[in-house]
């Protein structure tokens, strides 16, 4: 049995993980709500953003310029993407959409091997977040509490994007029947390029915070779908609400089981995922969005 | 050309192809860079995609978690041996792919309930499951992330005289010689009774349950097929590299399995093993020029994203398709001039002019009945959507050998009744009898199987199978009951069916049309398919929900006379809105109006019933045009 102390900084650790999680989540559950499209790709725009931040860090020298400007980046690579492959595969079965954002990770990845290499990069602690705070008798790195209230600022943003304005209105509408949408004279495929977009910032926005904590590779990503793949599962796919919970539910689940016994935090986020797509596929909150 | 070529041979073209080709390669291909162990690597995915081709290529069905079994098969294998629990590599190999088995059985059975997004994220979390398994809770006998090296090469005869399968030629022949027989299995499997039902799966999963196949067996019997491909696979790999490597259970081996899949040619067998090429070839030879050595997955990657977007059929699968396409060009050409012509004609030209009432008596015996005189009851039927009542508390009989209809205006809550009397839908209170026998709860394909066939309001074909392999498939469900796993026969090999599909073809007058792709056909033939599809099953009751919907007068005419044909013999229940052909042919009457029970009689005492003349037919006398 771990002693308290150790226990509590696994709490911080997973509320850490989750946040993150659910970044990454919520960007690939609006995109399968509202395209209907599973973004095999999502793994690889991680990478692609923790890169950006990398390279912009070495334009601006500045962490929060770097943040601008990969979005922008991350932005414009969004709505190149929707607009020259994936808007192709609306009308085509969820197989042909898979294949093709799988297809499409691969080639990020590779990109991103060929231009920076395989081995691994460091981006710097931005010098507001170095060194550790006091939390009770807890001593806890500073950036990760950042980190966590970020997440928390940024969702909050997504959230009123989504929930308090005309396009979120739109957007989850499309959620519920694209068609109607159509129908009543609204171009859904508009805010389809807006949503994919949104997903693309919003992950790539994960990758970029977390690129100072990990080493940055180009395969770097693959865990992270996988687990967000869980998170949607857990959260109800196509769910924004059900992502974030989810996402916080994962963090926890993988940082406190590895403070009992290590090698089983994985499989049992995998077993969880499994037992509920075959028990309960619309989700823990019975929130099922579109699909 | 063709004709001289006797019958065993043109069927087996492909398998001399490929002989040809295994042995022929090593000569061959070493010129352009293929060594022998490059080979050996290729033929090992090959065997894997084998599986995985009838699994994603055959039934539609995308799994992103191959690797488990591959790892498992490959695992168990490597462990047994190096820990010298089983001596021979032959046994090692058996038990590796029997425990892949197992795992497809057991992660199938929770998989194949599910489909699209969902299968394909149940087999992605079972891989990365059984890739953490092997990575920690079970590294004491996987090595963990160093994996098991030692595994011993595979040793033929027995005593002094054993030979080892070293590296290098004797172990490409090895493999070359497992692959050949696992590509004849292959074929077999696609060539069967089981291949015919898993190919119509992945066209309309809906109708093939309807037709009483159990669709649920069927899929989990191709992901067991998979599994034990990749489980083989899987074991010959530690013995090949004397290593067996933890990334066998990788995600990234599912994908580049799902990749090769694609580039090669999904549903084509031999597909799977072209893409492995490509990609190893590329991975292998890249790497020697000079600055492209980083790019060759980047090049694999686009091409595979060209392939998904525009040449869906991969290499082998253009290959085939522009073989097929020259000689069936002038076939289909003629089949579609000949639909053209029949849809100008507003759609008699299929239709013999005279026919001559007949009794129809079908080849394959219906199911079994009890000596009951009601062939089929609703007691009490009842589907709440939410608050809306669709149908609410509806009982009637139908009289055994009779052709009862069923009729009402819109919404009167006639298709929801109909769904519920083969329990595609099933009630939220009451129940239907089969021949005094409760039916409610069994489900649509086992209702099938006790001798109750529909045929649809919209047409539910299979478009890109011809006529001949539509009623087959049909006919297959009443002849072999819910699952026979007859993997090694041919799927037109049995008598009584193809006796089945003849006469049915003949009695819907589609003969000439046999093997003409379902889609190519004009719209009155695919409707007579619709009704000759459920009745290729020998039903005892045949449901028709609107039969006469969208077709031209004469052709109603046709249908009618047809229908009156195929009611000797068996019950009838239709819901139709042609209340003229309603009344010339039923011998009873069910009105339904908003979702109750209006009236139950004779057509005479439908006719002439006050409350159904108010409230079906506007106040207006029946003979009257409404």
């Amino acid at each position: 049995m771990p002693s308290w102390p150790a226990l509590v900084s696994q709490a911080f650790n997973g509320l850490a993980l989750g946040s993150l999680l659910a970044l990454v989540s919520s960007g690939l559950t609006i995109i399968l709500g509202t395209l209907g499209v599973l973004n095999f790709a999502h793994g690889a725009l991680f990478a692609v953003g923790a890169y950006a931040a990398f390279v912009m860090l070495q334009y601006t020298s500045s962490f929060v310029l770097a943040l601008v400007a990969g979005c922008g980046v991350m932005l414009l690579l969004g709505i190149l993407l929707e607009r020259l492959i994936v808007r192709l595969f609306y009308d085509r079965p969820d197989e042909d959409q898979i294949l093709v954002t799988y297809g499409i990770g691969i080639v990020l990845v590779e990109c991103l091997r060929a231009a920076f290499g395989g081995n691994a990069q460091r981006v710097a602690v931005p010098s507001w977040g170095r060194g550790a705070t006091k939390l009770g008798f807890l001593i806890y790195p500073t950036y990760r509490l950042q980190l966590i209230a970020i997440i928390a600022m940024l969702l909050l943003g997504l959230y009123l994007v989504l929930y308090r304005t005309a396009m979120g209105l739109v957007v989850r509408a499309g959620i519920e029947n694209p068609l109607m949408v159509g129908i009543l004279g609204i171009n859904i495929r508009r805010a389809f390029l807006v949503v994919f977009a949104i997903g693309v910032v919003a992950v790539g926005l994960a990758g970029m915070l977390y690129a100072p904590v990990v080493a940055v590779t180009p395969d770097m990503g693959a865990n992270f779908m996988a687990q967000s793949f869980v998170v949607i599962v857990l959260g109800g796919l196509g769910s924004f609400s059900g992502a974030v919970v989810g996402g916080l539910i994962a963090g926890e689940i993988i940082s406190l089981t590895s403070a009992f016994n290590s090698s089983y935090s994985d499989v049992m986020l995998y077993a969880l995922m499994a037992l509920l797509l075959v028990l309960r596929p619309q989700g823990l909150f019975g929130s099922e969005g579109r699909v | 050309m063709n004709a001289v070529r006797p019958r065993w041979l043109r069927a087996c073209v492909s398998e001399f192809a490929v002989l040809a080709t295994l042995v022929a390669a090593p000569v061959l291909l070493a010129r352009i860079g293929f060594s022998v162990d490059l080979l050996t690597r290729v033929l090992n995915w090959g065997l894997i995609g084998l599986g995985f081709d009838i699994l994603f290529g055959l039934t539609g069905l995308l799994s992103f978690g191959q690797a488990a079994f591959f790892g498992v098969g490959g695992f168990v294998a490597a462990y047994l041996l190096v820990s010298g629990t089983l001596a021979s590599v032959w046994l090692a190999l058996a038990a590796g792919t029997v425990a892949a088995g197992l795992c497809g059985v057991v992660v199938g059975w929770l998989a194949v309930r599910r489909i699209g997004i969902y299968f394909t994220m149940i087999t992605l979390a079972f891989g990365q499951m059984a890739y953490f398994i092997e990575n920690s809770p079970l590294s004491k006998y996987t090595g963990g992330e160093n994996g098991l090296p030692g595994v011993p090469v595979p040793v033929l005869g027995l005593g002094p005289n054993a030979v080892r399968i070293g590296a290098g030629l004797p172990m490409y022949l090895l493999f070359a010689t497992i692959f050949f027989v696992g590509y004849v299995l292959a074929r077999r499997i696609v060539g069967s009774p089981v291949g015919a039902v898993l190919r119509a799966i992945r066209q309309n999963t809906g109708r093939v349950a309807m037709l009483g196949h159990n669709v649920a067996a069927y899929k989990l019997a191709a992901f067991v097929i998979a599994a034990l491909y990749a489980g083989l696979a899987g074991g010959l790999l530690g013995s090949f590299q004397s290593y067996m490597p933890p990334d066998a259970f990788s995600l990234e081996t599912s994908g580049q399995l799902v990749v090769q899949t694609i580039v090669g040619g999904a549903g084509t067998l031999i597909g799977p093993l072209v893409g492995a090429a490509v990609w190893l070839w590329l991975r292998d030879n890249l790497q020697l020029v000079p600055g492209l050595a980083a790019l060759w997955k980047l090049v694999l990657g686009i091409a595979f994203i060209v392939l998904v977007i525009g040449l869906r059929r991969g290499i082998c699968g253009e290959i085939i398709h522009a073989l097929n396409e020259r000689r069936n060009r002038a076939a289909a050409n003629a089949a579609a001039a000949r639909t053209a012509v029949i849809e100008a004609a507003g759609g008699v030209a299929a239709i013999a002019p005279a026919r001559q009432a007949v009794d129809v008596t079908l080849p394959l015996p219906p199911a079994a009945t009890g000596t009951c005189e009601i062939a089929l009851e609703a007691r009490s039927l009842s589907r709440y959507y939410g608050g809306l009542k669709a149908v609410d508390g509806v009982s009637f009989k139908v009289r055994r050998g009779a052709i009862h209809a069923v009729i009402g205006p819109n919404g009167a809550g006639k298709s929801t009744l109909f769904k519920m009397l083969l329990d595609e839908v099933s009630p939220s209170s009451g129940e239907v009898l089969l021949f005094g026998d409760r039916l409610t709860g069994a489900g649509v394909s086992r209702a099938a199987q006790r001798g109750i066939a529909k045929s649809n309001q919209l047409n539910q074909l299979f478009p890109n199978l011809s006529l001949r392999e539509n009623l087959r498939v049909a006919a297959l469900a009443r002849c072999r009951g819910p699952l026979r796993l007859d993997l090694w026969r041919a799927a037109d090999s049995l008598p009584e069916v193809e006796r089945q599909v003849d006469a049915i073809l003949a009695l819907l007058d589609l003969a000439p049309r046999a093997d003409t792709p379902v889609h190519i056909l004009a719209y009155g033939e695919k409707r007579r398919l619709e009704i000759g599809m459920a009745l290729a099953t020998s039903p005892n009751v045949l449901l028709l929900d609107e039969p006469l919907a969208g077709m031209s007068p004469l052709e109603r005419a046709a249908t009618c006379g047809f229908i009156r044909d195929i009611a000797r013999g068996r019950t009838i229940v239709i819901v139709e809105h042609d209340l003229d052909a309603i009344f010339g042919l039923a011998e009873r009457i069910t009105v339904l109006y908003e979702g109750r029970l209006l009236a139950d009689g004779a057509p005479d005492e439908i006719r002439r019933n006050a409350a159904v003349q108010d409230a079906y037919l506007g106040g207006l006398h029946a003979d009257e045009p409404a």
